[in-house]
This record gives structure tokens, C-alpha cells and sequence, in this order.
């Protein structure tokens, strides 16, 4: 199924907000959403939620033989799957262009980065090293995955213990949980990625888009960064010229965002913690099921209610008075009534004009016209008799055309033996005329 | 890779060079005859081929077309040859799906598309010595190229990389100092304007230094304009004496 596309007013009303600094959920232009932080039962599993993004991520270990160049590092692989779930434009099992750049991105800011010691990770050089699987899925697309994927996969790998081995001689010995506790990975920093989209060539910034302004965005520029204010990927996307000035502003900005996201994760990772040692309940029932609804839940937003008052009696000040209400039926002109609220109904207008229309064209048909009238005037006496037609208005010309092939007949019939009455030939060369004028 | 002295104490690097030099640059225009238009460039050890079809009338689906400007189609690939290890597959990985995408970005920046409405420009760079700064030397190439198709454009597209060793900022990296893990930052310039088509970096930089290692990089784009802008006014005389003005 394709995306819905965006209308121009929407695309227009958008822009024309962003530009005014102002975001539809009323957010300040530097201003991420909520992030919540929910974890699974098993060691390595969680849900983050940016707003109404959800990616879930999983971490996996398996012990394989190492890669030939490398006999002594662990391998990382990072797998992000965009579903039919999350949006209906998403096609499944296709490798799409967003696709390919998400997972690319994902790639570089956790692998190449080096956040996780891959040589810990080795059990037998050349022989057998764990190798961790980082699956995300993006559950519900509301804009900016990469943030929400990013974040998703340094808590999994955060959060995940892999089994204890131990090796003696040539033996290798796996345990269980219940054996040896599982182990944690061992993590040097946590980049987190945090997106810029850039609306009018640059000239508006506004941080975590959301899905609509995504649609409206000239470029994106992604900025990977740990607390201590290391940069670890930087990308920029989207046919947008960037300046170095706007870079090293967004730089900044991230720095910022990145201290203010890390913090959060530690709270969440050590809250976890807490209440795993406690026995208390943990996994997802626990942190999800209460909200039936999850997907359109209304979000909490700060207003500013000082000034309300003033301002509501402001607004009824400028604003126009109400049309007046019609509580009876009125009648405007004939065939045309009004009842209740609204504008006063311009039909009857419509119809007058047209009546001097046909009166300025029909001069020179004064005389047939004569004829017609007369005519007319009978057909409605015939009508009362109980013959199908029940006009009588004077002007209905087109009235013997449109009549049923046998009506006309009758007429003729009827007319003709009381006076030399029009034909139907007549009633022909009027139309004739009426088309010519 | 601890024993590898990038930088020595007197400043040199080790090929030689010093830290804001550039290795060799040899680049030839209108290489074959068959397409609109064609480059050659040498970087160092680095050799990438580009060609460019176009504009032509959309191939394929016909609702792939932009009603508002040219559709632009990057295809890369590397030799399997072109790397020390033998490569199994010369395009089709996520690594050169990526570098087709970002070539795609650069050149929908530079180029007039919305002089080329419903119809679509093809760009197919080819990696045939990969020895570091692919991704530069294939937007080099393909600068060239679109150049010969005679395809407005807004300006030169410049690309360079640079990395950053002991507190130095290193232009046009090699393999052997890209493999050393240090960070590296890919930088497409429009030279005029000074405006960046592409930035993409890795690896882990510290803030304060992104200034001086983008300068480097920016620096280092603006010397390869120079050195294309010469290569493509050689082009030109050459062609206008043989056509016989």
C-alpha cells in the first residue's frame, strides 16, 4: 500500500508553523519527545518509545568461529526490520533505500565506534568467539527511527548477559543461568544518535521530527555522540547544503541532548536492576499492559492557562457574530426553504437570474412564445384531468420535449381539436433557437 | 596496528607526504565513446572509472518519474580486484547500496535537476584500485563525467577525506591509514559557495576537534577543484582544436 501522500495546504501549514517556531504537538524547536524505556523478562530485550515511535530490540549470542582476518574479535551484527506494522508504506522483505541507510548508519555509529570490546568476546582464538545479534524492530513509525533505533540497541546490549565460559586446556565449558550467573557485556560508551531536519534550505532546524515534518523536510543531518562529547558518525542526508556554521551549532546541540538521553538510560537500567534483585515484577506485563490502548494514547502537554480569560475574551471581541439562527422554516422563493443555522441560501437569486437570461434571449421568439404559454396553460388544465404532468409554471418550454414520447401526442391531440395549437415541430425549432442564442 | 607510526616527529606521514597534502591527482575526460559522458581519475593508488547516461527518458517503471525535476541514478560497484582480499561480489552489499545512495544525495545537490523535468540521469562509477578515499574519488570521477554529458551544474562537486592522528589533522587518507581505525571524516564540497553536499564521518572524534579536521578536509576539496578545474579546461581546448576552431 503507498503512503497517503501529504496535501499542499497540510505541506503548507506545516512549513508555514515551523517557520513561525512553532511544532504541531507544541514542543520548542530543540525539544525531544517523552522517552520511555520499558524491559522484557530475558536479559537483552526492550521497548524504547519516542513519543508514538516504538522500536523493540533484542539481543542474541551464539558462539561461531571468527572471521579469518580477525581470529580474535567477537562479531557484532545489527539488523533493524521496518514492518508492515509500523506503517503501511513499508514494504516487507524488501531491502528499500531507507532501509539500507538506517541499518548503514546503525552500522557505523555502534560497530565502528568500538563502544563494545569485541576481543572480550573471544573464547578460543581462531576457534570460537561469541558472536551478539542486535534485532530491532520498529513497531509504530512516528518519525525519527534512527534516534529511537539507536537507543533501542545501546539499551539491549546494555541490558543483556551472555552465559559464562570457561576454557581448560582444549575444553570449553558453557553454563547455564543456573550454574553461573551470565555475564554482562563489556561497554566502553553509548553513542546515541540525534537527528536535525532542516526546512527551507536551511534556514529553520528542528530537533526529533516527527513523522509530518519528516514529510516536509528538505535534508537530515544525523549526529552520533557519547557523554563525553565524542563524535561518532556524522551523516547528513536529503539534498540540503549544509554550512560549517550550521554543523558545529548541531554539534553542540547534540552534545547536549546525548548527556540528557544517557542519563535516562542509566536511570532506567539501574532502576531494572533494582527491581530484579528485589523479586519484584519486571518484563513488559508489567510496564505495558495497563494502558489498553497504546498506539493513540493523548500524551500529557503543558499549557500556559495565566492569561486564558483575557485571551478567550479577546478572541470573542475580533471574531464575527454568529449567522443568525432560522428556528422556522423560511421561504425564501418558491422551492426553496431554510430552516436552522447557516448562511441565507442564495437559490432563489440563482433562479431570477436566470429567468432574465431567457427573457433577454427570447425577443425575438416573443411571438412563438405567446403560442407556448397558451399551450402550457393547457397542458396543466390536462394534468388535473390526471395526464402525468403537473407543472404549471409559464415558462417550461422544454417541458414538451422532455415530456415521455406519448404525452406530447395526447396533447396534440387534445389542443388541436380545441384550437390550431403548436406542434410538436414548433416546440423543435424553439430549441433550435435556444441553442443558437 | 599499536607498532604503525602515522605521523612521525618530523611531521611526515607514511608515504611521504605531509599532513595536508594530497597524493597525486591524474584525471582524463571523455574516456569512452559510447556514453554521454565518461572520466578517469587517479588518486594515488586509488582508480575509479565513472560514466553518466543522460538526460534521458525514464527506463523502467514509467511512475518513477519527477514531475518537477530529473531523476537521478547512481549505481556503485567495485572491482573484485580492487581490494587485497578478493571480493565475492562486486556490488550489492550494504556497503556499496550505501555508497550508491550517497553518490545519489551529492549529485541530486549539485546538479540542475529541475532543468530536466520526467526524465532521468544515470551515473554508474566503477572502483577499479581501492587504496582509501573511494567515496572521494568516486565523486570526483563523476564530477568529470557529468561534466563531459554537458549536465548544468551548480558548481564543481569536490570531495576529500581527512582523518585526525596526535592532535593533527591528515588530508586524503590511504588504505593503510584508514585501516589504522582512527577517524575519518568523507567531506563533498560545492568550492564556490563553500556549501557541504555531503558529510558523513566515523569512528570517534572528540567535539572540539570537528572544526580543524572539516577545515582540512574543506581545504584539501578546495585543492582538488583547483587541479579538476584544470583538468576540465585542458579537455576543453583539446576537443575545440579538434573540432577545428
Amino acid at each position: 500500500m503507498k503512503e497517503t501522500p501529504l496535501s499542499n495546504c497540510e505541506r503548507r501549514f506545516l512549513l508555514r508553523a515551523i517557520e513561525e517556531k512553532k511544532r504541531l504537538d507544541g514542543r520548542q524547536t530543540y525539544d525531544y519527545r517523552n522517552i520511555r524505556i520499558s524491559f522484557g523478562t530475558d536479559y537483552g530485550c526492550c521497548i524504547v518509545e519516542l513519543g508514538k515511535t516504538r522500536v523493540l530490540g533484542q539481543v542474541s549470542c551464539e558462539l561461531v568461529s571468527p572471521k579469518l582476518n580477525r581470529a580474535t574479535e567477537g562479531i557484532l551484527f545489527f539488523n533493524l526490520e521496518l514492518s508492515q506494522m509500523a506503517a503501511p508504506a513499508f514494504e516487507p522483505g524488501r531491502q528499500s533505500d531507507l532501509l539500507v541507510k538506517l541499518n548503514r548508519l546503525l552500522e557505523r555509529c555502534l560497530r565502528n565506534s568500538k563502544c563494545i570490546d569485541t576481543e572480550s568476546l573471544c573464547v578460543v582464538a581462531g576457534e570460537k568467539v561469541w558472536q551478539i545479534r542486535v534485532d530491532l524492530h520498529l513497531l509504530n513509525h512516528d518519525g525519527n527511527i534512527i534516534d529511537a533505533a539507536s537507543i533501542a540497541a545501546i539499551v539491549a546490549l546494555c541490558h543483556f548477559r551472555r552465559p559464562d565460559v570457561s576454557v581448560q586446556g582444549e575444553e570449553v565449558t558453557l553454563y547455564t543461568p543456573e550454574e553461573r550467573d551470565p555475564v554482562p557485556l563489556s561497554i566502553h560508551h553509548m553513542p546515541i544518535c540525534v537527528s536535525f531536519a532542516f526546512f527551507q534550505q536551511g534556514t529553520y532546524l528542528l530537533v526529533d521530527p516527527n513523522e509530518r515534518e519528516e514529510r516536509v523536510m528538505d535534508g537530515l543531518l544525523v549526529i552520533a555522540m557519547n557523554k563525553h562529547r565524542e563524535i561518532c558518525t556524522i551523516q547528513s542526508s536529503g539534498g540540503i547544503m549544509l554550512l560549517k556554521d550550521q554543523v558545529f551549532r548541531c554539534s553542540k546541540i547534540a552534545g547536549v541532548k546525548v548527556a540528557e538521553i544517557t542519563e535516562l538510560i542509566q536511570k532506567a537500567l539501574e532502576n531494572d536492576q533494582r527491581v530484579r534483585k528485589e523479586g519484584g515484577k519486571f518484563g513488559f506485563a508489567e510496564s505495558i499492559a495497563n494502558q489498553r490502548i497504546t498506539a493513540f494514547k493523548m500524551e500529557k502537554a503543558p499549557i500556559d492557562t495565566s492569561n486564558i480569560e483575557e485571551k478567550a475574551e479577546e478572541i470573542i471581541a475580533e471574531a464575527e457574530p454568529p449567522p443568525e439562527v432560522v428556528s422556522k422554516p423560511v421561504l425564501w422563493t418558491p422551492g426553496t426553504a431554510q430552516i436552522g443555522e447557516g448562511i441565507e441560501n442564495s437559490w432563489g437569486d440563482l433562479e431570477d437570474s436566470e429567468k432574465e437570461e431567457e427573457e433577454e434571449g427570447g425577443i425575438d421568439e416573443t411571438v412563438i412564445l405567446d403560442d407556448t404559454k397558451m399551450d402550457t396553460g393547457e397542458v396543466s388544465d390536462i394534468g388535473s384531468q390526471g395526464a402525468p404532468i403537473v407543472l404549471s409554471d409559464s415558462e417550461e418550454e422544454e417541458m414538451i420535449i422532455l415530456e415521455p414520447e406519448k404525452s406530447p401526442k395526447k396533447i396534440r391531440a387534445q389542443t388541436s381539436a380545441n384550437q390550431k395549437a403548436p406542434s410538436k415541430s414548433q416546440g423543435k425549432r424553439r430549441k433550435k433557437k435556444r441553442t443558437a442564442n | 596496528m599499536a607498532g604503525l607510526e602515522l605521523l612521525s616527529d618530523q611531521g611526515y606521514r607514511i608515504d611521504g607526504r605531509r599532513a595536508g597534502e594530497l597524493r597525486k591527482i591524474q584525471a582524463r575526460m571523455g574516456v569512452f565513446a559510447q556514453a554521454d559522458g565518461s572520466a578517469y581519475i587517479e588518486q594515488g593508488n586509488t582508480k575509479a572509472l565513472a560514466v553518466v547516461y543522460g538526460p534521458h527518458e525514464i527506463r523502467g517503471s514509467r511512475s518513477r518519474a519527477l514531475p518537477d525535476r530529473a531523476l537521478v541514478n547512481c549505481q556503485y560497484s567495485s572491482a573484485t580486484f580492487s581490494t587485497g582480499e578478493r571480493k565475492r561480489r562486486p556490488h550489492g552489499d550494504r556497503k556499496s547500496c550505501e555508497m550508491g545512495l550517497q553518490l545519489r544525495q551529492t549529485f541530486e545537490a549539485a546538479i540542475l535537476t529541475q532543468l530536466h523535468p520526467r526524465s532521468q540521469i544515470d551515473i554508474y562509477v566503477q572502483v577499479l584500485q581501492a587504496d582509501g578515499g573511494t567515496y572521494a574519488a568516486c565523486v570526483n570521477a563523476a564530477t568529470l563525467a557529468v561534466m563531459d554529458a554537458g549536465i548544468p551544474m551548480r558548481d564543481f562537486v569536490c570531495a576529500c577525506s581527512a582523518g585526525f592522528v596526535d592532535g593533527t589533522a591528515l588530508a586524503d587518507l590511504s588504505h593503510v591509514e584508514e585501516a589504522a581505525g582512527g577517524p575519518q571524516l568523507a567531506l563533498a564540497l560545492l568550492p564556490a559557495s563553500g556549501q557541504i553536499a555531503l558529510l558523513e564521518m566515523d569512528s570517534r572524534l572528540h567535539e572540539d576537534h570537528l572544526e580543524q579536521v572539516l577545515e582540512a578536509a574543506a581545504q584539501a576539496a578546495r585543492d582538488v577543484h583547483t587541479l579538476l578545474d584544470r583538468v576540465v579546461r585542458q579537455h576543453v581546448q583539446e576537443a575545440s582544436i579538434l573540432l577545428g576552431d
